[in-house]
This record gives structure tokens, C-alpha cells and sequence, in this order.
């Protein structure tokens, strides 16, 4: 079998998955739910196969499993979105259509050779850098949760660190292509780079309050600084720079601190000060409310869950029970309705995505491939840890968004984008082969 | 390059696999700790996807606490209807979105979310989990009597106060009324909760969501004589015909314990009297002299044979219900040298610090009812599953064996009297023997009094015993107020009791 009938093979069996992931949602909330979402997955399937007809004919030779992945993580989030809010649902169908069209036109313009990005790496540098201070800017930036990480322009609303992570894994990879045996050789004067890049990373922090964010660039930033330069040091000397400017910004910034301190004591036994309301309430019931509640619908998901469409985000006085559910923590929903089996099957699927996109990097022939799918898989990664662990409680929790999963356009845009990137570096690899 | 690739694929899988150990946590480990949480409302709201299961009173078909169908955010919930709008509201209590549950509603929540840990039960709602329908709770039958509850509760009308009837020889509650009530169904609206608290009634504050039948705590007055008689007869002390001289008061640290008063307002004095007389008309300086010589550690340790000093079992929260006892600044006390600390002659006609509950003082009946022995009190006759088969019946359930046959034969001879011709003649049915005792406990420097009356019929063989007071009453006598609540109550019960017999 070829790589694109396997590719059909398998987008056919997601298909049926989101057939049958509409169809429990219907049967669990008749109430409030028609016959005709089930036509969401007929159009999905619809569109996932002409994305694969443009594979067909742009990246004839590439990873077959990728897209299948992608559109089977993109149908669990649509379908959890689906079930949380029908008219959010939609306006994510049209964001995936957008992102599916971008995809085409990525692989289109580019599957010849991609390598042309290469001599626009500055540019690539320069708008990541625009992109993450989009949100700063007054009247276009918002602030949500205490985090500026939102942009709004008219009805628009855009993540723009999301795509900032796709220009800035483009300029690396292009820059430490370059100077890779300089940097390689460890000399102080080479540094300057790293030492900026971390003042960057530190400015981010600053700038958006997040250190979930600041953690995914400079992560990034690191894991590619190692497969360019194979020394360890700079990546235990990153870590350090990391930790000892993490550290400043717990003491120097509230919202950093806060976050640290519901990470570390979601529950309080006696009144603590609640600075949203300037009240004195227990802290389960003021700065950690989301996270908490978010882990009761974690824990009520228990071995099996709910079922699709049985979970519970209401109050019985019909006020949603977690905020910012359908972006920054779908997972806990998820958690409830499908249960640890479900989710750790969706788990899965994020790992077997980041193994076939490592071997992408394994097989491609030049640096600058190697380096961009790597990056792009680490970043697919570690953005999914750092969102996935916050709302786990192993980390702090910070408002990213899981790829494919969540609501929110920008994040879709993006990760097809990233998809796009990892597919036309391995139709290369096995071309050339 | 490839060496480093797979270093970083590596640590990459590792951090994916670290989300998996993660939730498992959660899920697995941590999931009974997060569920048991006050604040996590998923369980809460969960509890109302079910179905909860009916209250019926005793017929089986006075529906007491249905439930009404909502829908909330797309989910089906059921919330709680009480038909009734206040019949044994402190008894059965609530069960509201908001403000969680009380009485029965949170005692039985198990039984009533089919979560009880019953077989049968468990498979029914395993088999409605699979299928995803709708769970449905068990259904209740409780022993309280439509009639003679209706009956307590218009008597209590405008009064403060409690009502409790049971059958002796089984521990059936029949009647458990508190007064002033409320309508559950307030707790679920808008300002429900300030308005049951503004409830106007003769008592400071009304506190309508106080079971006064359990919770309440009255100075006993002269019902507490049947204890002291218990102790004196049990103990061969004295016999029922043991001689007194009454000279209308009693001495204690050598002032006067006078007896109540007369119609002349003189206290009153019967000069040459037995015990057995001496509690058929109240005498208290008889039971003061009867106090002095068994020692307040004996009253008390009699007292505690009844149950005294543990709080009563019933299917309500333990923290509804309260041990009866002396009490010092409101809490239960006790004495380390009774016969220094305690009061005997005060102690052994109800006044002293001792404080009762209606229940406890409605077992004291019923012990002697039953010839000494005292039945567990239960409100829940039978538990039913949706279908209708019987998922658990409350058997009568032996609590302690408290007087000898004989002296238990004595004290209800004693109570007979008291109907007949002593302080209770107002609790007389014709053509039913009632056993009975009053109280009349002073409360201040005032001429307001508690009134009591405990009481059981028929006498021979008794199918009801109980116990009424009513606070604070204006020259109240507990043979002028309680006694004719008394006789109602046992009036309803009484042709239902007997049907009931074969």
C-alpha cells in the first residue's frame, strides 16, 4: 500500500470515530442536540479527505499517520466543544476550514522546496518577536485570567504566541543551521545569542505574565540549541538562567507569584485573602476555584468516565462549574467524560504524533530539515505537557491552549501550519531516499 | 545530529508519559479524596441527576416528599417537592440545590440516591448505569401517622413546643412534632431562608428548623418522678406504700422547697402520704425527701438506665438530636461528687440543672410501658425499591433493659392513678385507660412554666406512649395544657393501632 492510500485508509476510520463521537453526544443530550450535528462529521470527513487530496498532490511521499493524527485529535476537541457549547462548535468548524485551507496552501507553495524559508529567517525572527508583543499594545491586547496572551480585533479574537511559536521553530532552525559549529565550540563570545534569547524569553514572561508561555519558547529554544550544538551544558546552564529568572518573578510579579502559590496550596483550611473580591473566603473558592473544580471533574471522570455527553459543567442553578473550560483546561472535561482510559488513549495519540514527527527529523537529510522537525515536534510537545501538567497540578497551571484539542482559532491555524511543515520535511526525506 | 534527536524525542515521550502517570493519579489515587470535598459540586449535581426516592407516610400513600423535573444546562435534574408544605418538616428535613439536606433526607440520602450498599439495589442501578437511563432512588415508608401528626401539630399551633408518640413494645415513631414548623419547600427559593427564620412565634428566637422532639432541652419538672420512683422502688429502698409527712415544703441547706400551690395560694400540704399518692397528686417535697435519702448519684445513675447522658438513636443527623443530662453553661455536665455538686431533693422532682429532650422523656413512658424494657425509636418503617419490593424493613430493636417487670407494673399502676384522679384527669378517654404523668418545670423567677406530659395507652396493653410539652406557658400546668394534647394524639392512634392488630 502506498503512504496516501494508507492515509486514506486511516482517515476513513477517523471519520467513523467522529461519527461515533456525534452520535453519543446526540444520544446523551436529545434534548438540545439535532439529528444534524451528526452532519458535522460528514463534513469533517469531507474536508479532512480533500486536505488529503492536496497531500496527494504536494507531499505525495510524506508521513502517512500525521494527518489521520491530526484530524483525530482536531474531531475529539470539536466533538468536547461540541458537547460544552454547540455555537462555539461551529465557529471552530470554521476556524478548522480556514486552518485546512492554509494547510493546502502551505503545501502547495511550498512543496518544492521549503528550504526557501531558510533566507527569510530574520524576517521569521522579527515577526515572532512582533507577534508576541501584539498583545501588549493597548486597545488590541486583552487580559484573561491575568495573562496577556489574547489580541481582539473586532469579533476576532487571536492568540497570537501561537503562531509567534511556528515563525520563531522556522528561525532557529535556520539560524543554528548556520551558526551551529561556531556556537558548537562554546566560546564565550559565541553566548551572546543564548544569553539573548533568554533575556527574550524573560521579557515575554514579563510582558504576558505567563510563565507557561515563557517556558514553551525558551524550551524550544533549548532542545534545538542541543541537537545543533550536542552540548548538554548550555541546555543545564539555560535551565539554571530558567529557574533563577523564574524564581525573580515569583517574588517581583503578583500574578507569577499567585499562580505559584495555587499551584503549591490549592486548599486552604482557613480564610486566606481573596484579592478578586477583597475578601476574606478559603482559596478553593477564590484564586484556585478553576483549578480545583477542575480537578473534581477530573477525579469524578474516574477508570471509565461519564460517556460523551453525560459529564457534568453545570451548577444545578445552570452557571458553567469550570471557567475557560473549552480552551485552557478541555482536557479536564475530556478527563470527565472519557475517563482515564479515554484520555490516556488520547495521550497516546499526542505520543505516537511526536514519534513519527522525531523520525521525520531521524530521516531528513540537511540540518535546517532536521532542526525544523524536530522543533516543530518538540514545541507540538512541550505545549502539550506544559497545558496538560498545569491542569494535572504538576506544574502551574498557564493559559496555552492543547493543540488540535482546544477551542480557539489561532491554536488551530497554527498547529495545521505545523502539520504542514512536519509533512513537507518528510516528503523530502523519503523523496530523496 | 541524530543522536540528539533521539535524546529530545525521548525526553519528549517522557513528558507525555508523565500526563498519563499524572491523570492516573487523579483519577485512580485521588478521586475518593476529591470526591468526598464539600466544595466539588459535580458530586452534588450528580445526586440530582438521580431520581431520589418518594417519603410516604405510615399509609403508604401520602406522598410526603416528591420530586419535580428541571432542565438545567441540557441535563435532566430532579429537585424536591414537599406536598405537604410542613408535616414533620424538622423530622424529615430538606433536600435543596443550596443549601444541602437535613432530617431524614440527609440521614437516608444513601437509600434515597439508590446508593445504599444492598444488593439488590446495587444491580438495579448498575443495570440503569448501562443503559444509561435515569437512576432512581429508593423509596421510603416512615411510621409517622397521617392523623395523629396533623393532630400535634393544629394542638401546637401558636405554641412552642414538641409532640412525640411512639409504640413501645416496637419503637414505631408515630407522631414527632415540633412547633412553630416550616415549609421545606421555602429552602429552595429566593429569601426562603430569612422568611422560615422570621417565623413569629411565642418563643425568642422561633428557630422553626430546630427539632424541638430531639433537640429541644427542657427542665422535665415532675415527670422526672417517675425516675426518682424507678431508683426508690428498683432499689427496695422504699415500696409504693412507704409513708411520708408532707408539711407542704422540703428542707435543703436549710431553706424551704415548697410544693406548688393551692387554689388559696397557700402551697399546698398533705400531711400523711404514701409515694405512691405523693406521685399521683406531684408532691414535691415527698420526692425531695425521696431525693435526699437516695443521693443525687442514684437519680442519676437511674436516670442514666433510661439513656440519659447518650443521645437517642434515630434516623436523624446526630447532630439533630441531644443527650439529655444536667447541663452547666450549655453544655452536658458531668458531676465529679454528685452528692456535693448536685441538688438531690431538687434533682429528684425535675428541677436542679436537669435538662430533657421530648424523645428521651417519651422513651421514660414507654419504658415503662413495655415492663421496663425500652425499644430503639425509629422513624423509617421500610424501605422500597422503584418497583416496589421491599429492599430493607427496620425491626423492632431491644435498646436496654432498664426496670424489673414488677417495678415497671408498679409505676404504670401509679400512672394509671394520675389519669384517674390525680394532676392528669384532663388526658381521660372514656373507654380507653390512660397511664400518664405531669410536669410543670419553672423556668424563672415567673409564672411561666414548661408543660409537660408524659403518658401511654391503653394501659394494659399499650400501643402508644409519648411525650408533650409546650414552653413558656402562663400559669401553665402541664395537666391543664399538655394533657389534653396528649389525649388527642392517643385518640388518633389509637382505632388505627387496633385495626392494625390482628
Amino acid at each position: 500500500m502506498t503512504a496516501r492510500n494508507r492515509e486514506l485508509a486511516y482517515l476513513i476510520v477517523v471519520g467513523a470515530l467522529t461519527g461515533l463521537g456525534f452520535a453519543s453526544v446526540y444520544i446523551a443530550r436529545q434534548s438540545e442536540v439535532s439529528w444534524g450535528s451528526l452532519s458535522y462529521a460528514a463534513f469533517f470527513l469531507g474536508l479532512y479527505l480533500a486536505a488529503h487530496v492536496i497531500a496527494r498532490v504536494a507531499v505525495p511521499k510524506a508521513d502517512p499517520y500525521l494527518l489521520p493524527m491530526a484530524g483525530f485529535l482536531t474531531a475529539v476537541g470539536l466533538t468536547e466543544i461540541y458537547r460544552l457549547g454547540p455555537t462555539d462548535a461551529f465557529r471552530q468548524g470554521l476556524w478548522i476550514v480556514i486552518a485546512v485551507a492554509l494547510f493546502g496552501a502551505a503545501l502547495l507553495r511550498l512543496r518544492r522546496d521549503y528550504r526557501l524559508l531558510e533566507s527569510y529567517k530574520y524576517l521569521f525572527g522579527l515577526g515572532a518577536i512582533v507577534l508576541l508583543f501584539l498583545p501588549r499594545l493597548p486597545g488590541l491586547g486583552t487580559t484573561v485570567n491575568g495573562a496577556r496572551l489574547w489580541v481582539h480585533a473586532g469579533p476576532l479574537e487571536f492568540q497570537p504566541g501561537e503562531l509567534a511559536k511556528i515563525f520563531l521553530i522556522v528561525f532557529l532552525a535556520a539560524y543554528l543551521r548556520e551558526k551551529r559549529e561556531v556556537l558548537a565550540q562554546g566560546r564565550l563570545k559565541d553566548l551572546g545569542p543564548l544569553l539573548l534569547i533568554w533575556g527574550a524569553a524573560m521579557l515575554v514572561l514579563v510582558e504576558t505574565n505567563d510563565l507557561g508561555s515563557a517556558l514553551l519558547y525558551f524550551g524550544i529554544f533549548l532542545a534545538m540549541l542541543y541537537i545543533a550544538t550536542a552540548r548538554l551544558s548550555y541546555v543545564a546552564g539555560g535551565l539554571a538562567l530558567f529557574a533563577a529568572g523564574g524564581f525573580v518573578a515569583d517574588r517581583e510579579i503578583a500574578h507569577v507569584h499567585e499562580r505559584i502559590v495555587i499551584w503549591l496550596h490549592p486548599w486552604t483550611t482557613t480564610k486566606v485573602f481573596c484579592p478578586l473580591t477583597g475578601t476574606m473566603t478559603l482559596r478553593q473558592d477564590c484564586q484556585s476555584y478553576q483549578l480545583v473544580k477542575s480537578l473534581y471533574s477530573i477525579g469524578s471522570g474516574g477508570f471509565a468516565g461519564t460517556g460523551l455527553g453525560k459529564g457534568t459543567f453545570t451548577t444545578p442553578d445552570g452557571q458553567p462549574l469550570i471557567p475557560y473550560v473549552k480552551t485552557d483546561f478541555i482536557y479536564s472535561a475530556l478527563a470527565q467524560e472519557l475517563g482515564l482510559i479515554g484520555v490516556s488513549a488520547l495521550l497516546l495519540v499526542f505520543m505516537l504524533f511526536v514519534a513519527r514527527g522525531m523520525k521525520i527529523a531521524l530521516q531528513a537529510e540537511d540540518g535546517f530539515s532536521k532542526l525544523l522537525a524536530a522543533g516543530l515536534t518538540f514545541g507540538f510537545a512541550l505545549q502539550t505537557f506544559i497545558i496538560v501538567g498545569g491542569v494535572l497540578r504538576l506544574i502551574p497551571v498557564t493559559g496555552i491552549t492543547l493543540p488540535f484539542v482546544s477551542y480557539g482559532g489561532s491554536s488551530v491555524v497554527a498547529n495545521f501550519l505545523l502539520l504542514a511543515g512536519l509533512l513537507l520535511v518528510s516528503n523530502r526525506a523519503n523523496a530523496t531516499q | 545530529m541524530n543522536r540528539q534527536i533521539s535524546a529530545v524525542a525521548l525526553a519528549s515521550l517522557v513528558l507525555l508519559a508523565a500526563l498519563i502517570v499524572g491523570t492516573t493519579y487523579w483519577q485512580t489515587w485521588a478521586e475518593a479524596g476529591l470526591a468526598a470535598r464539600e466544595d466539588n459540586e459535580i458530586q452534588r449535581v450528580a445526586q440530582f441527576e438521580i431520581r431520589r426516592g418518594l417519603i410516604y407516610a405510615a399509609d403508604g400513600k401520602t406522598l410526603l416528599a416528591g420530586r419535580v423535573r428541571k432542565q438545567v444546562g441540557g441535563q435532566t435534574l430532579y429537585f424536591r417537592r414537599y406536598p405537604t408544605h410542613g408535616f414533620a418538616s424538622q423530622a424529615i428535613g430538606y433536600s435543596t440545590a443550596t443549601r444541602s439536606r437535613a432530617g431524614i433526607e440527609q440521614e437516608e440520602n444513601a437509600f434515597l440516591t439508590a446508593s445504599n450498599q444492598d444488593l439488590g439495589t446495587f444491580f438495579e442501578t448498575l443495570g440503569d448505569k448501562l443503559k444509561g437511563t435515569t437512576i432512581t432512588g429508593n423509596n421510603l415508608i416512615l411510621n409517622l401517622q397521617v392523623r395523629a401528626q396533623r393532630v400535634a401539630q393544629n394542638a401546637l399551633a401558636g405554641k412552642c413546643g414538641a409532640a412525640v408518640a411512639l409504640n413501645p413494645t416496637t419503637g414505631a415513631v408515630y407522631v414527632m412534632a415540633s412547633s412553630p414548623t416550616y415549609d421545606p419547600n421555602l429552602m429552595e427559593q429566593k429569601g426562603g431562608y430569612a422568611k422560615i427564620q422570621a417565623t413569629k412565634a411565642p418563643c425568642h428566637p422561633s428557630a422553626p428548623l430546630l427539632n424541638r422532639a430531639t433537640q429541644g432541652l427542657y427542665p422535665p419538672g415532675s415527670t422526672f418522678k417517675t425516675i426518682t420512683a424507678a431508683a426508690a422502688l428498683d432499689d427496695h429502698v422504699f415500696t409504693a406504700r412507704s409513708n411520708f409527712y408532707d408539711p407542704g415544703y422540703c428542707t435543703e441547706y436549710g431553706k424551704h422547697v415548697s410544693n406548688a400551690l393551692d387554689q388559696s395560694g397557700g402551697a399546698e400540704a398533705f400531711g400523711n402520704i404514701s409515694l405512691f399518692e405523693a406521685y399521683v397528686h406531684s408532691v414535691n417535697a415527698v420526692y425531695c425527701m425521696i431525693g435526699q435519702k437516695l443521693g443525687a448519684a442514684r437519680v442519676l445513675e437511674e436516670a442514666k438506665k433510661f439513656g440519659f447522658y447518650a443521645v437517642p438513636p434515630l434516623e436523624t443527623p446526630a447532630n439533630a438530636r441531644s443527650a439529655s443530662g444536667l447541663y452547666e453553661k450549655g453544655k452536658l455536665w458531668y458531676p465529679k461528687q454528685p452528692q456535693y455538686d448536685v441538688d438531690p431533693g431538687r434533682l429528684a422532682f425535675g428541677q436542679e440543672r436537669m435538662l430533657v429532650t421530648p424523645l428521651q422523656m417519651a422513651l421514660v413512658a414507654a419504658t415503662v410501658a413495655n415492663g421496663g424494657i425500652e425499644m430503639a425509636p425509629h422513624l423509617v418503617k421500610e424501605v422500597r425499591s422503584p418497583g416496589g419490593s421491599l429492599v430493607d424493613r427496620t425491626a423492632p430493636q431491644r435498646l436496654r433493659t432498664v426496670l424489673s417487670p414488677k417495678t415497671a407494673a408498679s409505676l404504670r399502676d401509679m400512672m394509671v392513678q394520675v389519669v384517674e384522679r390525680g394532676t392528669g384527669t384532663k388526658a381521660q378517654i372514656p373507654g380507653v385507660q390512660v397511664a400518664g404523668k405531669t410536669g410543670t418545670a419553672e423556668i424563672c423567677q415567673c409564672s411561666n412554666y414548661d408543660a409537660w406530659f408524659i403518658f401511654f395507652a391503653p394501659a394494659q396493653h399499650p400501643v402508644v406512649a409519648g411525650a408533650v410539652v409546650a414552653e413558656s406557658q402562663p400559669n401553665g400546668f402541664g395537666g391543664a395544657i399538655s394533657a389534653p394534647i396528649a389525649k388527642e394524639i392517643v385518640q388518633a392512634i389509637l382505632p388505627v393501632a387496633s385495626k392494625a392488630k390482628p
